[in-house]
């Protein structure tokens, strides 16, 4: 396997290097630990060493031009190596340059130009128990050897921006536990995704949380009432049936109606305010959740909204929604009132400004309008997170209010 | 159990614990090139004969085939000989003694007998005595079934080990590094054993692990204390035995650190490093490795007499530093 010859970096502030003079030309031999070539920085001159015996070839590292640390500027082939160009002059980026070291510099990755795959048994097993390519990694060890930090820094998918920090953060989190202790799952694209939309949600998006308790008794009599109306209960799938959820989605869209003001989405330039009012609703399913949409879902009867949540939820499950199912909207609805859920608070989807976490309808005591009687009703607590960039608080405070009072008064729902 | 710990010197422990296992048994005896008058080459028996007398502290004949042999012999017929070679590298000429009846009788006669000898070897290099009475020969004696060998490392160790090493029914080889007969260390007073076959973890840490043997564990023990200023973390395992290797413990640390290190002052080639290596390769352990197993022992060279040279022929520390930091950071 042919040897790269590379701009070394051989202090700390180098970022180029030029070299004054080569020792050896094109197609000579060269000997490992002599003298290849010299080279100035602006601090310093040296001579680096040869990192192989070999023959000498591909030298593009020209006299007396800047030359980025990590660049390959030869190669070397071993006695034996057929010969074959070697791609070469392209900078390493800037966050992968090898580290400052002392001299002898030698390049420690070259491509597998004989075809030998060099793995660690540890980088082996990972990689097979991972479900891994060996050949789809690169190696960082000695002659390109996939080492176990290439396979988890692969697997992490490694942020250009800080290959090293991934991996060695992931080596820091491995290595607090036994290898027997635990088993590796790689990341799919939906982890992925998830993963990286709630990060950016969370740092960049200022979010501030308002609750409400919202008495449900009428709007369980009312959904009582529409899911046993003939025209409903005969339908042939059923699927006109309405879920409190989809009550809820109604309520949502309705409230964003009436206060448009929270009917928006922040950009850096503008506020973006809404014509129409797309509810996503977030749907859990193996190994992720998705939150497809119902668009215009102000403008829809409980009974259309209904179906649809059902179609969309389903085709969600089965991973076959399209695109522009889920794209866009203008806010969200998460419910975790099945799970038994008390309350919570959900993480703004963004390009939404706002989203309505839902808990479970519970039997509670509660104060009647006199002022000192105590009563049981049925109660859910919704929790209302906001991009305060776009939302302040008392325009949140008031979309809230719109919301309770349709779940309050469920006539408003079907007006 | 004994509060009464002090400082005593290698040499000092190992006197005392023959003082020990002579004081409690009565077979106990000692036999040697020196030991009596003189008290021994290395001033490890000292003065015993004035406590024990000349029946118990023997000085024998320039003739290391005949005081083994002897040694065996009174070992076969119930006594509990310790037998103490000036250097480990006389004991070429008692190998048939120790080899081919020491090693076998037990099995050879169907467990009907057991050979409780005790030889000891000062071994090693590091005192400018040349290539005749400076090698590290404890690998050959470990290849034999029937022996077992042993390396204690500092005085408590040594003192222990030769305490458990007289109770055993069988044949214990003992390497003593001379440079350690003046290290002193905690020692406790009264009767105490350290088991034969138990390594001893030195040093916890989590990215290479550094087996050594003898004084390659404070070399191995002063390159760990200087990795962990570069944030290496070795965990340093003193095998104390060789025969047999405790490998639960060395393969449950590869499991951990993923990276191997043999450090031991025999010869390279087909040494203590080939053999752990071979274990480990063969074990769990090996799915577990990130790099390859490394080994530094002694050079492909008779000790030489000059001290630089000398020096240059065994492991020392800067050499175990660079090849932990060579394959923790896993450049070329």
């Amino acid at each position: 396997m042919p040897v790269e010859v590379i701009m070394p970096k051989v202090d700390m502030d180098m970022t180029a290097g030029q070299v004054t003079k080569w020792h050896a030309g094109e197609g000579d031999r060269v000997v490992k630990g002599r003298c290849l070539f010299e080279i100035e920085t602006d601090k310093a001159a040296m001579e680096v060493e040869a990192p192989a015996n070999g023959i000498l070839r591909d030298v593009t590292g020209g006299q007396g031009v800047d030359i980025p640390v990590g660049q390959v500027i030869a190669w070397i082939f071993g006695d034996g190596e057929t010969y074959t160009r070697q791609a070469g002059g392209q900078a390493a980026p800037s966050a992968a340059a090898p580290p400052p070291v002392s001299l002898p510099v030698i390049a420690t990755r070259a491509p597998a130009a004989d075809g030998a795959l060099r793995a660690s048994p540890l980088a082996r097993r990972l990689a097979k128990a991972a479900g891994l390519d060996l050949t789809a990694i690169a190696g960082s060890g000695p002659r390109g050897r996939i080492q176990k930090a290439d396979v988890l820094s692969h697997q992490a998918g490694q942020s250009p921006a800080s290959p090293a920090k991934t991996a060695s953060d992931d080596e820091a989190i491995l290595n607090l536990f036994h290898p027997d202790d635990y088993d590796v799952v790689p990341h799919d694209s939906l982890r992925k995704t998830i993963a990286r939309r709630v990060v950016e949600s969370k740092k960049f998006v200022p979010h501030f949380y308002l609750g409400v308790d919202c008495e449900i008794d009428r709007l369980l009599t009312l959904r009582q009432e529409i899911n046993q109306n003939p025209h409903v209960l005969e339908a042939p799938d059923q699927a006109a049936k309405v879920s409190i959820n989809d009550m809820v989605i109604k309520a949502m869209a309705k409230a964003l109606r009436d206060v448009p003001d929270a009917n928006v989405t922040w950009t850096e330039s503008n506020m973006i305010r809404h014509h129409k009012v797309d509810v996503g609703f977030a749907v859990a399913i193996p190994g992720g959740l998705i939150a497809p949409i119902v668009r215009n879902a102000d403008q829809k009867p409980l009974t259309a909204i209904a179906r649809e949540t059902k179609d969309l939820a389903a085709r969600a499950r089965s991973r076959t929604l399209d695109v522009a199912e889920y794209r866009g909207g203008t806010t969200s609805v998460s419910n975790l009132g099945m799970f038994g859920t008390r309350e919570f608070s959900a993480i703004i989807n963004p390009p939404h400004a706002t989203i309505l976490a839902v808990g479970a309808g519970e039997r509670r005591p509660v104060v009647l309008a006199d002022g000192h009687t105590v009563a049981a009703a049925t109660v859910m607590t919704l929790t209302l997170s906001s991009d305060h960039r776009a939302v302040d608080g008392a325009l949140a405070a008031a979309l809230l209010a719109a919301v309770k009072s349709s779940l309050e008064d469920p006539i408003r729902l079907l007006v | 159990m004994n509060q009464d710990i002090r400082a005593l010197s290698y040499a000092e422990a190992l006197r005392e614990a023959m003082a020990i296992a002579m004081e409690a048994d009565e077979r106990v005896f000692l036999m040697g090139e020196d030991i009596g008058v003189y008290g021994g080459a290395f001033q490890v028996t000292g003065d015993l004969i004035e406590r024990f007398g000349a029946d118990r502290v023997m000085d024998t004949p320039i003739s290391e085939l005949g005081g083994a042999g002897v040694a065996v012999g009174a070992a076969l017929g119930g006594m509990r000989p310790i037998y103490e070679f000036q250097f480990s590298d006389f004991a070429m000429l008692a190998m048939e003694q120790i080899a081919n009846q020491a090693a076998k009788m037990r099995f050879m006669l169907g467990g009907a007998v057991s050979v409780p000898v005790v030889m000891r070897f000062p071994a090693g290099s590091g005192t400018g005595a040349a290539a005749q009475h400076s090698q590290s020969i404890e690998a050959w004696f470990a290849h034999i079934p029937g022996l077992k060998v042993i390396q204690p490392a500092t005085p408590h160790d040594v003192k222990g080990m030769l305490l458990a090493a007289v109770a055993d029914p069988d044949p214990v080889m003992i390497f003593e590094h001379k440079l350690l007969y003046k290290m002193k260390g905690p020692v406790p007073a009264g009767h105490y054993t350290v088991p034969i076959g138990e390594a001893e973890i030195r040093c916890a840490g989590r990215d290479v692990t550094i087996v050594a043997t003898s004084i390659m564990v404070h070399r191995s023990l002063a390159a760990a204390a200087e990795l962990e200023r570069e944030n290496i973390s070795a965990e340093v395992i003193d095998l104390r035995t060789i025969r047999p290797i405790d490998r639960q413990t060395v393969i449950e640390s590869v499991k951990k650190t993923s990276r191997l290190i043999c450090v031991y002052e025999g010869v390279k080639t087909m040494g203590i490093g080939a053999e752990i290596s071979a274990m480990v390769v063969e074990s769990e352990a090996f799915d577990f490795l990130d790099a390859p197993i490394l080994r530094l022992g002694g050079a492909e060279t008779p000790i030489p007499y000059n001290p630089d040279l000398e020096r240059a022929a065994v492991p020392q520390t800067p050499a175990i530093v660079e090849a932990a930091r060579r394959l923790v950071t896993a450049k070329a």
